[in-house]
C-alpha cells in the first residue's frame, strides 16, 4: 500500500504531470462546482487541487502564480455563486489559524492546552463588547434592552481591535501561563481545560451585577467593518454579474471580503510559524518538548520560553476571534465549549503535531467531515427514513429509525474516533513534521 | 496497645471509619468557623438581614448536602487516584465509566418498572441490584478501554495516553447517546419514581431551631460509599491483590522481577476503580434522578480535583479531599449569594472547584497528604 503511493507520487513527479495534474484539477473542479453547486466530490476534487500544488514539484512561481489564481479569483466567484462553499471554506480558514496558533503550544512547545478555545472568546467577546450596543446597555437587564440604544464606536475601529485582539489574548496566555506553567504536562492540561471553563462561565453568567456579556442570549448585533468603497466595489460587481448569473449581493460582498481577511490572517500565521520553527525560540521550544531537564541544563529560560509560546499560540486565537465575532455578528458562550478545545487538538493530532502543512489539512479535513460529511450523511438518512426502504437482511424498515439519530450531531464520536486511532496507530499524523520524520528514520537504521 | 492496633477489626474497620468521622467533624468544624467569621466581618454591610443569623440557620443543611455530594466526589476520586497510583496517568475517560454505571443502573430500574416489578420488590433489593449491575458493566467497561486505548500506548510519553484518554471520553459520549437513542428513542434517562427516597428523617436537636432533615437518599449514599470505603481499604491493605498493587504502584520494574503479573495487576486496578465510579454513578443518579450522556464532566472534574487537592496517588487523601471539595462547593452554593447580595450564585460553584484546583496546584502540588515525590518520567 505505502509503496504504491510512493510510486504513484514518484510518476506524478515525472516530466508535465505535475503541471499537467493541477491545472486539469483546477479546470475540473472549477467546472464541475460551477455546473453543480451541491455535490461533495466536486468540492473535493476543487479542494485537491491547493494539496496538489502543495505536494507536487512545480516551478515555484508558478505554484504561487497557481495559488493566487486560486484564492483570489475562482473560489470567491465560485463562492459568490454558491455562498454555502465560501461559508465552508471560510470555517477552514478560521479553524487552520486556530490550528496553527494551538500547533505552536503543543506542537513546537510540548504543552498541551485543553483550553484553547478561551482565547478565541478573549478575542471575540473584546469586539463583540465594544463593537455592539452592549455597553450602553450595561445596567440593563438583558433581553429587555431600551429603545434607542447607540453603538459605542465607529465599525473602523474593528481593524484596530483586530491588533487588540492579539494583543488581549496574548495577555490572557500570559497571565494564565505565569502561575501554572511550572506544573507538569498532565497537570497543565487540566488546568487549561479549567481555565477554558471558567472563561465560558464567565461569559455565560457576567450579565449580572453589571450585564457585560448579556448571559445565555449572547451579544448581538456586532458591527461590520465598512466595505471597500463604492468605486472599488461597482465595477467588481458589473463584472461578476454574468459569471454568476444574479447581481452579487452586499453580503455576498460580504462574506468573500471576511474570506480574504481570514486568509491574510492565515498567511501571517503561516509566516510566523514558520520564522518560528527554526529561530531561536522555536528550537528552544523543541528542546523543552524534548527534554525538560536537558533544556534547563543548556540554559534556556524555561518559564519564560513557555510563556512565549503560550502567548504565540492564543495571540492568533484572538484574532481570529475578532474576525469571527464580526462575520457572524453574534457571539454567544455555546461557541466556545470544551468541544472546539477539543476540535482543533484533533485537528492538530490528525494532521500531524508541529507540522504547518499538516494542521492546515488537518483543519480542512475535519470542518468538510463536520459540515458536509456528516450533514450530507443526516440529509441522506432522512430522505432514506422518508422512503419504504427496508435494510435487506434484518428486515428493518428504515421508517423505524429513530429521529434522534443525526450523524450532524455526533462530532464528538468522530472527534474521539480520530483521537483514539492516531494515537495507536499514527502518533506522528498524517503529514509528519520533517523534524519527526528525520527522527523516524534515524530511529530505523 | 499494639496488639490491639494489629487486629483486623480495628485496623480495618474501626480505623478506617474513624479516620472517616474525623475527616468530616475536622472539615465541617473547620469549615464552619470559617463562615461564621466571614459572616461577623460582614455583619455590618448588609442592612436588610442579620447575616450572622442568617448563615446559623442554614448551616446545618449545608454541611449534610455537602457531606453526601463529598462522598460522592471521594468514591470517584478513588478511582482517580489508584490508576494514578499504578500508572502515573489521567484516566479522563473515568468520568465517563461513572456516567455509564448510572446510566446502566437506572435503565434496570425502568426495566424493573416496565416489567412492574418494581413496586413490588423491597426498595433496598432494588437500588442494591442497580449497584451490583454498575459496578459490574463500569468495572468490566474499565478494563476493556485500558486494554483497547492505553495498553499500546505504554511506555510513549506523557500527553499520548492523555490524549487518547480524552478521544475515549468523548467517543463514549456520544457512543452511549447514540446506543439510548438508537434503542429508546431518547437520550435522557430519568429515574423511576419508587420506595421512600424522597422522604425526610426529622431530627430534632435541642438547642437549634429547625430540626435537621436527612433525607434518607443521602443517608443512603453515605451509608453505601462508607461500605465501600472501608472495603476498598482491606482490599487494597489487606490483601494479597491489594500487596501486589502497592507494589505496582511504587516500582513497576522491580515488582515484575518479583513475579508479579503487572498487566494483570493494572486490569485489576482498572477494574476497582471502575466499579467504584460505576457505583458512585448509580448512587448519583438515585440522587439526581436525572441523566444524560454528559452528565459525567463536572463530577469527574470536580473528582479528580478532589484526588489532586488530598494527593494524587494517596487512597486517605481522595477521601479527605472529595469531602473537602464537596463542603466547599456546598458552601460555595449557598453562601455565595447571601454575602454577595445576589450579585454572584451558585452557578459559580463549578468555578470554585477549578479556583481550588489551581491553587492547590501552585501552593502544594502533592496535595494535603501526599509525599513529594520526584517526577518519574
Amino acid at each position: 500500500m505505502k509503496t504504491f503511493f510512493n510510486d504513484l507520487y514518484k510518476k506524478a513527479n515525472k516530466g508535465p504531470w505535475p503541471l499537467i495534474i493541477t491545472v486539469g484539477l483546477m479546470v475540473i473542479g472549477s467546472i464541475t462546482v460551477y455546473q453543480s453547486p451541491r455535490s461533495l466530490g466536486a468540492f473535493l476534487t476543487l479542494m485537491l487541487c491547493p494539496m496538489m500544488i502543495y505536494f507536487l514539484k512545480i516551478n515555484t512561481k508558478v505554484k504561487i502564480f497557481m495559488g493566487l489564481l486560486l484564492a483570489i479569483v475562482i473560489i470567491p466567484v465560485l463562492g459568490i455563486r454558491n455562498i454555502f462553499y465560501l461559508e465552508v471554506i471560510f470555517q477552514m480558514a478560521v479553524f487552520a489559524a486556530l490550528a496553527l496558533g494551538l500547533n505552536i503550544v503543543i506542537g513546537m512547545a510540548g504543552l498541551l492546552d485543553l483550553g484553547y478555545v478561551a482565547f478565541y472568546a478573549v478575542g471575540a467577546y473584546s469586539w463583540a463588547i465594544f463593537g455592539s450596543k452592549q455597553l450602553s446597555l450595561l445596567h440593563s437587564i438583558p433581553g429587555a434592552a431600551p429603545a434607542g440604544a447607540e453603538f459605542s464606536l465607529s465599525p473602523s475601529y474593528f481593524w484596530l481591535f483586530l491588533f487588540l485582539g492579539v494583543g488581549l489574548a496574548a495577555l490572557a496566555g500570559i497571565l494564565l501561563g505565569l502561575p501554572v506553567l511550572r506544573l507538569r504536562g498532565d497537570y497543565l492540561a487540566i488546568v487549561t481545560l479549567g481555565f477554558g471553563e471558567v472563561i465560558r462561565v464567565l461569559a455565560l453568567n457576567l450579565d449580572k451585577p453589571i450585564n457585560l456579556t448579556n448571559g445565555p442570549q449572547g451579544i448581538t448585533p456586532i458591527q461590520r467593518p465598512p466595505l471597500p468603497p463604492g468605486f472599488i466595489l461597482e465595477p467588481i460587481r458589473s463584472l461578476l454579474t454574468p459569471i454568476v448569473g444574479h447581481v452579487p449581493t452586499d453580503a455576498e460582498f460580504y462574506n468573500v471580503f471576511f474570506y480574504l481577511l481570514a486568509l491574510v490572517v492565515i498567511l501571517i500565521a503561516i509566516a510566523v510559524a514558520t520564522r518560528l520553527e527554526d529561530s531561536r525560540i522555536g528550537r528552544a521550544w523543541a528542546a523543552i518538548r524534548e527534554d525538560e531537564t536537558a533544556a534547563i541544563a543548556m540554559g534556556i529560560p524555561l518559564v519564560r520560553m513557555k510563556l512565549a509560546a503560550f502567548a504565540a499560540g492564543a495571540s492568533f486565537a484572538g484574532c481570529m476571534g475578532v474576525l469571527y465575532a464580526a462575520n457572524r455578528t453574534f457571539v454567544s458562550p455555546e461557541t466556545f465549549s470544551f468541544l472546539q478545545s477539543i476540535g482543533v487538538l484533533t485537528m492538530v493530532i490528525l494532521g500531524g503535531l508541529g507540522s504547518i502543512p499538516g494542521v492546515i489539512f488537518g483543519a480542512g479535513a475535519v470542518v468538510i467531515l463536520n459540515i458536509q460529511v456528516l450533514q450530507n450523511f443526516s440529509l441522506y438518512l432522512s430522505a432514506l427514513r422518508q422512503s419504504d426502504a427496508v435494510i435487506p437482511i434484518i428486515n428493518f424498515a428504515w421508517k423505524d429509525l429513530s429521529n434522534q439519530l443525526d450523524p450532524a450531531k455526533y462530532q464528538k464520536l468522530v472527534f474521539g474516533i480520530i483521537l483514539v486511532v492516531m494515537m495507536i496507530f499514527r502518533p506522528e499524523g498524517l503529514i509528519p513534521a520533517e523534524r519527526r520524520k528525520r527522527e523516524l528514520v534515524e530511529d530505523k537504521e | 496497645m499494639k496488639q490491639f492496633t494489629s487486629n483486623p477489626f480495628y485496623k480495618f474497620i474501626l480505623f478506617p471509619i474513624g479516620q472517616m468521622l474525623v475527616f468530616i467533624l475536622g472539615a465541617s468544624l473547620a469549615l464552619s468557623l470559617f463562615i461564621i467569621l466571614l459572616a461577623f466581618l460582614f455583619r455590618s454591610n448588609v442592612t436588610d438581614f442579620d447575616l450572622v443569623e442568617r448563615t446559623l440557620l442554614i448551616l446545618p443543611q449545608v454541611l449534610i448536602n455537602g457531606i453526601t455530594i463529598g462522598f460522592v466526589y471521594a468514591t470517584i476520586a478513588l478511582g482517580y487516584t489508584m490508576v494514578y497510583g499504578v500508572l502515573e496517568f489521567i484516566n479522563f475517560s473515568h468520568s465517563e465509566i461513572f456516567m455509564v454505571g448510572g446510566i446502566v443502573g437506572v435503565e434496570l430500574m425502568a426495566y424493573f418498572d416496565h416489567t412492574g416489578a418494581l413496586q413490588t420488590m423491597n426498595q433496598y433489593v432494588v437500588i442494591g441490584l442497580a449497584i451490583l449491575l454498575g459496578m459490574v458493566i463500569s468495572g468490566s467497561l474499565a478494563v476493556t478501554i485500558e486494554r483497547i486505548a492505553y495498553k499500546p500506548l505504554r511506555g510513549a510519553p506523557r500527553l499520548v495516553p492523555l490524549i487518547s484518554a480524552i478521544g475515549m471520553s468523548f467517543f463514549l459520549q456520544d457512543a452511549v447517546r447514540l446506543i439510548l437513542s438508537l434503542t429508546t428513542g431518547e437520550f435522557n434517562v430519568i429515574l423511576p419514581n419508587f420506595g421512600t427516597f424522597d422522604e425526610f428523617l426529622i431530627l430534632a436537636v435541642p438547642g437549634i431551631e429547625n430540626p435537621l432533615r436527612f433525607q434518607i437518599k443521602s443517608i443512603l449514599l453515605v451509608g453505601v460509599t462508607v461500605i465501600m470505603l472501608v472495603g476498598l481499604n482491606y482490599l487494597v491493605n489487606g490483601t494479597k491483590v491489594g500487596k501486589a498493587i502497592r507494589a505496582v504502584a511504587q516500582d513497576r520494574p522491580s515488582a515484575s522481577l518479583m513475579g508479579i503479573n503487572v498487566n494483570l495487576i493494572i486490569s485489576i486496578t482498572f477494574l476497582i476503580g471502575g466499579a467504584l465510579g460505576g457505583a458512585a454513578g448509580v448512587l448519583f443518579a438515585i440522587k439526581a434522578t436525572r441523566l444524560d450522556p454528559f452528565v459525567g464532566f463536572f463530577p469527574g472534574l470536580k473528582a479528580f480535583t478532589a484526588a489532586v487537592l488530598g494527593g494524587i496517588g494517596n487512597l486517605t487523601g481522595a477521601l479527605l479531599g472529595g469531602l473537602i471539595l464537596g463542603l466547599l462547593e456546598s458552601f460555595g452554593a449557598s453562601y455565595l449569594s447571601i454575602f454577595t447580595n445576589g450579585a454572584f450564585g451558585a452557578e459559580y460553584k463549578d468555578i470554585l472547584a477549578f479556583a481550588i484546583l489551581i491553587i492547590v496546584l501552585i501552593i502544594r502540588p502533592s496535595g494535603l497528604l501526599g509525599q513529594t515525590v520526584a517526577q518519574k518520567a
